[in-house]
């Protein structure tokens, strides 16, 4: 099964099992289905809760908050990651302060889902990964789809028992990679961290200890497993990923367990460098009490996204950019 | 049909606590900003008197007029105003943002319309209405249009008392707005009232038919109340001519009720309010400080 079918096999399910679950979006009836299908059959299963809506990104998230704050679970599909920008004071300024500021006698569970990312060739402004100007919002839990495990089961925890507003960001590229469950790799060996928004480990099996740690999340793990495997089989350095769900609030306990013993930390996003979410992990993990660290931060190049391929290829990290990055750090130190 | 006398004494608490505010900002009592009802009281006792149990109220900024006529309690907004404990939102909200039972209030103008819409939704059928208050000035947001599209499209039970204030904050509205502020409404297909009144029994009588539409299932409708506030915008930042005011204020909505009732029951009503007034604000002044140690509490917020 790929990620796009475990979504929305999960909406199905959200939608049977509680009938306060209502999903909104734009394009998103059948036959179309949404723009990434994730919406495909959900409309004809449940027309009276499925809503297909204008054009208004700022107005549909304010919808679903006034929604989640009469007691419904809605769900609220934005087309393209890039356009949660115009309803970001729905998001910030209402939906995740509102349990706060109105002193605990409300909640919001309002689930906002989206495709973040670039490699399709979409260009600068359907393609950025603008999740790190969310990051960090009081109230607002943001959580990065991957491949890794069960992403049908986030969506469900999401949706289904969250109580407070949550930002689902599932890279583009994530729809058609097929889930790889724990145990499912024969080459990797991957454990599950908490319970919620869960953290995953990852080794190549039989392997000697690594010397070094990458943590990232969402597509940019996919590209970190294959960076894995050739340090590993190519240039002899061994590495463990640390893939995260949760980005907002940041728990990176799962992490600071590996840097112990590596003492070296890649970060690894899509995003732009500066002022990211490489940034923060670094700042908590040179703060956990470890120790010297040795660090580096691979991310995209600090322009637009371009729509040429080529100059897509060059802005966005890569696999080889990984690899580069883990081979100098394991020199150092 | 509530008697006169009923709506004097309920505009006349708004307006003391308001004045109230304005006299006691100087001397420190507060802390941050305030955004003063006097001169558009009418507006909230007209429309709110229609409320029922399960109705939702939508407010802005200018959200201490509404609460009072919500039915929300004196003592606790000044405790809110004062930064206590005992306030609304036990300080953390302050004076533009309160939330008590199905009552919201945002300083995020024009962003409080989606939130009104998606609860209108949530409503639809129940017989509930949303009764958003917006001003002017909210007319220049973007989100209010996407939202009275989407209040139209589905029919959903919302009134929206729009108040033209004539000013967003120093500017006036022939400065802000093209067009008309019925067009506004009239745009989506939305039936839309207007008034220049500061008749509260007018204000009233025209309220009540409209949300009678919006309960039985009509859609939404517009009330807009062509209105003025005496005070300045915030605390002291007022640039309008004088003359203008005094020209407004011989409109005054408490006079004008005052005027058609016995003075004696006007005297009565005075005093019965001045002391709910002190009392209120007496109290809150006794009330414990905001807690510093609850600042984390009711989480999501992060470690």
């Amino acid at each position: 099964m790929n990620v796009l079918r475990a979504i929305n096999s999960a909406l199905h399910d959200c939608l049977e099992q509680n009938e306060d679950v209502y999903f909104l979006g734009e394009d998103v009836l059948d036959p179309y289905g949404g723009a990434f299908k994730v919406a495909q059959g959900l409309s004809t299963a449940f027309p009276e809760r499925v809503i297909t809506t204008p054009v208004s990104e700022a107005g549909i998230v304010g919808v679903g908050t006034g929604m989640a704050l009469r007691g419904l679970r809605p769900v609220v599909e934005i087309m393209f990651g890039d356009f949660l920008l115009l309803a970001a004071d729905q998001l910030v300024n209402h939906a995740a302060k509102l349990r706060w500021m109105a002193n605990d006698q409300v909640r919001v569970p309002l689930v906002v889902r989206t495709p973040m990312g670039g490699r399709r060739g979409y260009g600068p402004t359907h393609s950025q990964s603008l999740e790190k100007h969310l990051l960090g919002a009081p109230g607002l839990t943001v959580v990065a789809l991957s491949s890794l495990d069960d992403p049908g089961g986030i969506v469900k925890r999401a949706v289904l028992e969250d109580q407070d507003p949550v930002l689902l960001v599932e890279h583009k590229l994530l729809y058609a990679q097929d889930v790889l469950t724990p145990g499912g790799d024969h080459d990797l060996a991957v454990d599950r961290w908490g319970t919620g928004y869960p953290a995953y480990r990852m080794r190549v099996r039989g392997a000697p200890a690594p010397n070094l740690t990458i943590a990232t999340y969402g597509y940019m793990a996919d590209l970190a497993r294959q960076a894995l495997l050739a340090l590993a089989y190519e240039h002899e350095v061994f590495a463990e990923l640390v893939v995260f769900t949760q980005l907002s609030p940041v728990d990176l306990a799962p992490l600071f367990e590996s840097l112990k013993a590596t003492k070296r930390l890649i970060t690894a996003e899509e995003g732009t460098l500066s002022l990211g979410w490489g940034a923060e992990v670094a700042a908590r993990s040179l703060e956990s009490g470890i120790g010297e660290l040795h660090l580096r931060r691979v991310a995209a190049r600090e322009i637009p996204v371009p729509a040429a391929g080529a100059l897509e290829t060059a802005m966005l990290p890569q696999v080889d950019d990984l690899v580069s990055a883990a081979i100098e750090l394991s020199r150092r130190g | 049909m509530p008697t006169l006398d009923h709506f004097y004494r309920a505009m006349l608490r708004i307006r003391l606590f308001e004045e109230r505010v304005l006299d006691w900002f100087p001397k420190g009592i507060f802390y941050g900003t305030t955004h003063t009802y006097i001169g558009q009281e009418a507006d909230a006792i007209g429309v709110l008197e229609h409320l029922v149990p399960g109705d939702i109220v939508v407010s802005n900024h200018r959200c201490h007029g509404h609460f009072l006529a919500y039915g929300g309690s004196m003592h606790a907004l000044a405790a809110e105003l004062m930064g206590r404990q005992t306030g609304v939102c036990a300080g953390r909200g302050g004076s533009q943002h309160i939330q008590w039972r199905d009552f919201y209030a945002n300083g995020i103008l024009g962003g409080t319309v989606p939130l009104a819409a998606g609860m209108a939704l949530a409503e639809r059928g129940s017989g509930h209405a949303v009764m958003a208050f917006i001003g002017d000035g909210a007319l220049g947001e973007g989100a209010v249009y996407e939202s009275l599209n989407m209040c139209a499209l589905w029919s959903l039970p919302m009134l929206v008392v729009l108040e033209n204030n004539r000013y967003a904050q120093s500017t006036p509205i022939e400065r802000n707005l093209a067009g008309t502020v019925q067009g506004r409404f009239e745009a989506f297909g939305i039936p839309v009232v207007q008034i220049d009144t500061t008749d509260v029994v007018q204000i009233h009588d025209v309220a009540g038919p409209l949300l009678d539409q919006v309960r039985k299932g009509g859609g939404p409708r517009a009330l807009i109340i062509d209105t003025y506030r005496f005070g300045p915008h915030s605390k002291g930042d007022d640039t309008r001519d004088p003359a203008e005011i005094a020209r407004f204020r011989e409109k005054d909505p408490l006079a004008l009720a005052a005027s058609q009732l016995p003075t004696d029951i006007v005297s009565s009503i005075d005093e019965e309010a001045a002391a709910e007034v002190e009392a209120a604000f007496g109290q809150a002044q006794a009330d414990p400080p905001a807690d510093p140690g609850k600042l984390m509490a009711a989480v999501g917020m992060g470690p």
